[in-house]
């Protein structure tokens, strides 16, 4: 285990708003090819954190460090040239592209050619964003427009450009959020098999327990802003305290995700 | 795709304009332009003025047997469009002269573009003084008299005040600038003693009255020149009535007198206010009598200040043509260099030295009669009594 | 010390006056987003209708009645407006209300002339107000101080109909959040309405409360309407109270302003806006814009460079324009070219606004800073023709870059009015400079050289050069460079989280485009000879917003047609009819409603419906929309 790096690393991660503690204190690491869920029920700082963890936030104290850099308050566009990729809780895509170009548009950046304003981007990478496309099932819409996708397609196209600039530490809010329960199922499939086979660290938050349970290596449970428990699902399902949280929320989580696939 | 509309739109669009009409033999046309949409209060009666004028020259037989015909457009007062409408009117219609505009700086980019292509311009109403002088160009004659000949006119009348304290409102471009530094110029050199002791430029149509007037008042002047006109002299003047700016002070004010800016005062009409203007009520002469008549009995209103001058544009028009009887710019600008032409003010000459016409204006004091403005003690002023020097003129007018 | 009290009652009146107009054109945008530029139309036809009444009603009553009943009848013909042409609207694209809004502006402009006649108007005093209050010597005229009260007044009532009602509530949930209104089922179509009947009855009534101090006219709408939109943005869009506090800030700044400098008031509000849009980016009381929600399903058919067969079309097109002296005079080669330079500077905003999301209310500011560059060089510098043009344009890319800089930091209608900000400062400069820039007289005789002068020679320098424009603008769009610049447009959270810094590509978008209007501004003073304060005016600006509405925002090259359709039309109305304004702005409404995706989006998606049967797509799809974090 030891020889294995830590990707992320994060030490005494605090916000606050207005005098109430949205995140206190929390620490973690995340090593590489591992897939770490952060869990907790509304409200608990989830967001927060995650926000604060690819530069969208920052925090009021605490420091997160990538591979051993430094990334506390920095901007998500630097802490993406760092390696972290990002998927969003309500999918952020580009509508008005096909889903192709939603790709390429990703690797122009990771190829540094944002200012380019005379090559024709059509066959920018084109095989690169095939390649891209086709390891999360897209390839046969690789030339459908984006605004014309269902939503389950919308997720793997956002993970798709996640993976543009071969990140090493994939950060997922709610991967599976919306998306009918075999959908969820094959994502989180794909993301697993992506994680080992690239050696990928993947921080994910879901509010689906099964998603949660079946695939997360580890487990973080957080309530009002502070990590109550960490661990393995065997280790987590036996914590009472994280019992005691959840007691009557499960009905909650079921009845919210069976609106959510006829979404 | 785009770019077949490209082309294709060009095309359509310029189908309807291609090919210059074909002038019809027997008939003259004089090119006019106007500020028609932007200032309809002045050119409105400036349009029935000239309208009058070509009926009464065809009337009169044309221009030596030819039917005289005046094209007109409308500039929505921006320079680049009366450039345009010049363009068509000198390429499109072949119309022998160009003539009208109101604003300055309109008046200035048709007498360029005269210029350049080398058409005969006569401007009819633009004040600026650079249009004869430091701008000025063969092609282009102006008939209104110049800011600077206003001035004169009126400096005269106030250098008469005992008033020692001056203030100045005027609007914040280059008419109000420079009829505010001719005035100033012109009254130094006659008071030495005078003091300017405050300057206000609210923008051209936007003045916020209350502030400029109080901020006026608080300089406590004895007299005040005024430049404002149309909507913003009719706030100047509610809020200078109700705060009390006008009482016991002395106001000069410029083109005040017109019925243009006189009449909507209407009863707020300050009273002793030395202006220039066009008291209509007030003229007898032949010439005016004979020009009121028609105007009257064609149109069933009175004349504007902007009628005598639409309708002396093309009096002016009808007379140069008649005398070059041809169409070539320089036989146009032989036959107007020193031409003298009647007018309903009596009769005028188009200087050679400068390209400016002796029309003069009526100086006198507003009154109110039965409730609306009107001039009182106007007299005529001459406008060739009111230029400088020929000298001082050379010196100011580029070599053609 | 007495003066300085009176210098200060007087601003706070001419603040009221401000705050009427301004609070219901916030009211309006904060709810419905449309860009109301026939507000200040409303607060003209206030003033005339409220001049016709209280010229007939006669004592107190009738005046005052005659006031509240002009408003009344105004508000019920913005009633009219709102649904017979705004209703078909509203899912158009972002600022297509602004067209129809504009067309309706042209036509009031003309119809009060037809019916109330060319000449000023001058209303009754009102009754009971008529005379001044002695402050220990100073004289308060008694109606500064009916206004006075009347601001808060007015403020107060507004502030409880917001607060106290269920429609007040809605109203302001609606100013937060539209969608979420919606959701909850509440009658969107009639809150729409009252509140656009709200907004127009304070324009109204702001326009008939001005007859006793001002001369009715029908350039009254002009006067105030961009002032009034400087005030709410200063204020913060959809904030009643921000409305009064800037129109108090603005006031009193002027009024205490040209007591030291008196030529201030021409830029003041111009100048206080971008300070305070540089500090405070949603203005004093407002919110951080939710950010900018777009249908997606309006433009689902993503943008591909044209095929060969299209080229060869465009190609053919091109060389039918370049044969055109073949067969007409001087006079359509000359409107020719005032066209193909028009097509640039419409191209130039286009790509701003369809690519980089980003309406500049301001881009004649560029446009003229191009024709100055050259006259400028071609007569205080003396450089040959060729040479100008290539340097002429440069100082429009300086003009851009400096304010571009500062106007991306900004989104949404705070950065168009930035930009407007900008442009009037510009324009103020070349105004009052006199020494420099000659002033409103312009700069004369800036005429081409002799292998350009003939209008064909200049003619085909124009279409060169615009087919020039057009083509590189579009490599630009299909290049990583645009691909980038639509990523920040479509998604800004998405964009940022894939390393695209967007301040600096809308920055370089914004420089790119400032310099191809600053080409077309170059050729514009070479066409006309000349250069003046006008070529970078507001009416140029906005002359450019229609060109880009009307060809379709969401097309590649869109503006093509709008410059050309709206060009040629103006130019032959103008020539053609005295009530250019109302035939013109007639056919803008006409357009807006027979086109509502722009002329060209309009055909597209024609031509996508016949060559495309694949069915409608998944209603989801088209009604999902981006949120921020």
């Amino acid at each position: 285990m030891s020889m294995v790096p830590t990707l992320l690393s994060v030490e005494g991660l605090t916000k606050s708003y207005g005098g109430v503690h949205a995140v206190r204190g929390v620490s973690f690491e995340l090593r590489a090819g591992e897939i770490l869920a952060l869990i907790g029920p509304n409200g608990a700082g989830k967001s927060t954190c995650f926000d604060m963890l690819n530069g969208q936030n920052t925090p009021d104290s605490g420091r997160i460090r990538v591979m051993g850099q430094e990334t506390t308050g920095k901007k998500p566009r630097v802490v993406w040239r760092m390696g972290v990729g990002r998927t969003f809780q309500i999918t952020a895509t580009f509508p008005t592209m096909t889903v192709r170009e939603n790709v390429q548009v990703a690797l122009v950046s990771h190829r540094q050619q944002l200012f380019n304003l005379w090559r024709s981007t059509t066959n920018f990478a084109r095989e690169e964003a095939g390649r891209l496309l086709d390891l999360v099932g897209m390839g046969a819409y690789a030339e459908r427009p984006c605004g014309e996708l269902a939503y389950g397609d919308l997720k793997r196209l956002e993970l798709a450009i996640a993976l543009a600039n071969q990140p090493k530490l994939l950060l997922m809010d709610e991967p599976t959020a919306g998306m009918a329960p075999r959908e969820r199922i094959e994502l989180m499939r794909l993301t697993a098999q992506i994680a080992r086979e690239q050696s990928l660290g993947v921080l994910f938050t879901e509010h689906d327990m099964d998603v949660v349970f079946e695939h997360a290596d580890r487990i973080l449970v957080l309530n009002r802003g502070t990590l109550i428990a960490e661990g393995s699902p065997e280790e987590v399902r036996g914590n009472a305290q994280v019992r005691a949280i959840y007691l009557g929320e499960g009905l909650v989580y079921d009845a919210r995700h069976r609106e959510g696939a006829h979404a | 795709m785009r770019g077949y509309f490209v082309g294709a739109g060009l095309a359509i669009a310029l189908a309807g304009m291609a090919g210059p009409a074909m002038a019809q033999s027997g008939e003259i046309k004089i090119g006019e332009i106007n500020s028609y949409s932007l200032l309809p209060a002045f050119t409105e009666p400036y349009r029935k003025g000239w309208q009058l004028a070509v009926e009464e020259v065809n009337a009169a037989g044309g221009i030596n047997g030819k039917k005289l015909v005046v094209i007109s457009k409308d500039d929505g007062g921006k320079p680049a469009d009366a450039q345009t409408a010049a363009n068509e009117l000198v390429s499109s219609e072949n119309v022998a002269m160009l003539a009208g505009t109101f604003l300055s700086n309109i008046g200035l980019a048709v007498s360029d573009f005269a210029n350049q292509k080398k058409v005969f311009f006569l401007a009819a109403e633009p004040l600026t003084d650079a249009i004869t002088w430091s701008k000025g160009n063969k092609y282009t004659f102006r008939l209104r008299p110049s800011n600077y000949m206003q001035a004169a006119m009126l400096v005269e009348e106030a250098a008469k005040l005992p008033a020692k304290r001056w203030a100045t409102i005027a609007p914040n471009y280059e008419y109000g600038q420079s009829a505010v530094a001719v005035f100033k110029k012109l009254m130094s050199e006659k008071r030495p003693d005078i003091q300017w002791v405050d300057e206000q430029w609210p923008p051209q149509g936007k003045i916020d009255a209350g502030p400029v007037v109080q901020a006026v008042a608080a300089a406590n002047p004895e007299a005040i020149l005024n430049v404002t006109f149309g909507a913003d002299l009719v706030k100047l003047v509610r809020e200078g009535n109700t705060r009390g700016l006008f009482k016991d002070r002395k106001v000069v004010s410029f083109l005040t007198g017109e019925p243009e800016y006189l009449d909507p005062l209407k009863d707020e009409t300050p009273e002793g206010w030395i202006v220039t203007g066009y008291p209509w009520y007030a003229i007898k002469t032949p010439e005016h009598d004979a020009f009121l008549k028609a105007y009257q009995a064609k149109y069933n209103d009175y004349p504007r200040l902007g009628s005598i001058v639409g309708y002396q544009t093309i009096k002016s028009a009808a007379a140069i043509l008649a005398k070059a009887n041809s169409t070539d710019p320089e036989k146009l600008i032989a036959a107007t260099e020193g031409l003298q032409v009647a007018s309903p003010f009596g009769e005028i000459t188009f200087r050679k030295i400068d390209h400016q016409s002796t029309l003069g204006a009526f100086v006198g004091k507003t009154a109110l009669k039965d409730g609306k403005g009107v001039m009182v003690d106007s007299v005529y002023r001459k406008g060739a009594d009111y230029l400088p020097s020929d000298a001082e003129v050379e010196k100011l007018r580029p070599k053609d | 010390m007495a003066f300085y009290i009176v210098q200060f009652l007087t601003g706070l009146a001419s603040a009221a006056s401000l705050f009427l107009v301004a609070s219901g054109l916030s009211i309006i945008f904060g709810v419905t987003r449309i860009v109301n530029f026939a507000h200040g139309a409303f607060y003209m036809l206030g003033a005339y209708v409220a001049f016709t009444l209280t010229e007939r009603l006669s004592g107190a009553l009738g005046f005052w009645g005659g006031i509240v009943a002009a408003a009344l009848i105004v508000a019920a013909i913005g009633v009219l407006v709102e649904m017979v042409l705004l209703r078909r609207i509203y899912h158009a694209p972002e600022l297509f209300q602004l067209l129809a809004t504009f067309g309706l502006t042209l036509m009031v402009e003309d119809l009060v002339v037809l019916i109330w006649g060319p000449d000023d108007l001058l209303g009754r005093r009102a009754p009971g107000f008529k005379g001044a209050v002695d402050f220990f010597g100073q004289n308060v005229p008694s109606y500064d101080l009916f206004l006075i009260v009347l601001g808060p007044v007015v403020l107060g009532i507004l502030w409880l109909l917001f607060q106290r009602t269920r429609w007040g509530v809605l109203v302001r949930a609606a100013t937060q959040d539209r969608d979420m209104v919606a959701a909850l089922g509440v009658n969107q179509k009639w809150l729409f309405t009252s509140v656009f009947a709200l907004g127009v009855f304070l324009a109204a009534l702001g326009g008939a409360l001005q007859i006793p101090r001002d001369a009715v006219n029908h350039a009254m709408d002009l006067r105030v309407i961009v002032e009034v939109f400087v005030v709410v943005v200063i204020g913060g869009l959809g904030s009643i109270i921000g409305a009064f506090v800037a129109a108090v800030l603005v006031s009193e700044l002027n009024a205490f302003g040209i007591l030291i400098f008196p030529k201030i008031s021409i830029i003041l509000v111009f100048l206080v806006m971008a300070v305070v849009l540089i500090v405070r980016p949603w203005g004093l009381f407002g919110k951080p814009e939710a950010p900018a929600r777009r249908t997606p399903g309006l433009t689902v058919n993503p943008w591909r460079p044209l095929t060969t067969n299209e080229r060869f079309a465009a190609l053919a097109a091109l060389v039918v324009a370049a044969a055109l002296p073949l067969f007409a005079g001087n006079y359509a080669l000359t409107v020719g070219s005032e066209i193909a330079i028009f097509v640039i500077f419409a191209v130039s905003l286009h790509f701003l606004m369809s690519v980089g999301g980003l309406a500049s209310f301001g881009h004649a500011a560029y446009f003229g800073l191009g024709a100055y560059g050259i006259a400028f060089l071609a007569k205080m510098a003396g450089l040959p023709m060729i040479v100008s043009l290539l340097l002429g344009p440069l100082l429009g890319l300086l003009g851009a870059a400096v304010f571009g800089f500062f106007a991306v930091q900004l989104s949404g209608v705070y950065f168009a009015m930035l930009t407007l900000a900008f442009a009037q400062i510009v324009w103020s400069i070349a105004f009052q400079w006199v020494s420099v820039t000659g002033g409103d007289n312009g700069i004369l005789g800036v005429w081409p050289e002799k292998w350009a002068a003939g209008p064909s020679h200049f003619y085909w320098l124009s279409l060169g050069i615009a087919a020039l424009a057009v083509v590189i603008l579009r490599i630009i769009v299909f290049s990583p460079f645009g691909y980038a610049l639509r990523a920040t447009r479509d998604s800004p959270l998405r964009s940022e989280s894939i390393g695209i810094n967007a301040k600096r590509i809308q920055w370089t978008a914004f420089v790119i485009a400032g310099t191809t209007a600053g080409v077309a501004g170059a050729l514009f003073a070479y066409l006309k000879g000349s250069v003046f304060p006008d070529n970078m005016g507001i009416p140029l600006s906005v002359d450019a917003l229609v060109m880009v509405l009307l060809g379709g925002v969401e097309t590649v090259s869109g503006a093509v047609i709008g410059a050309i359709v709206y060009k040629a039309l103006n130019i032959w109305l103008v020539s053609q009819t005295e009530w250019s304004k109302l035939v013109l702005g007639g056919f803008v409404v006409l357009i807006v409603v027979a086109f509502p995706k722009g002329i060209v989006g309009t055909l597209e998606s024609m031509m996508n419906r016949r060559g495309n049967s694949t069915p409608a797509k998944p209603a989801i799809l088209t009604s999902r929309i981006e949120t921020a974090e």
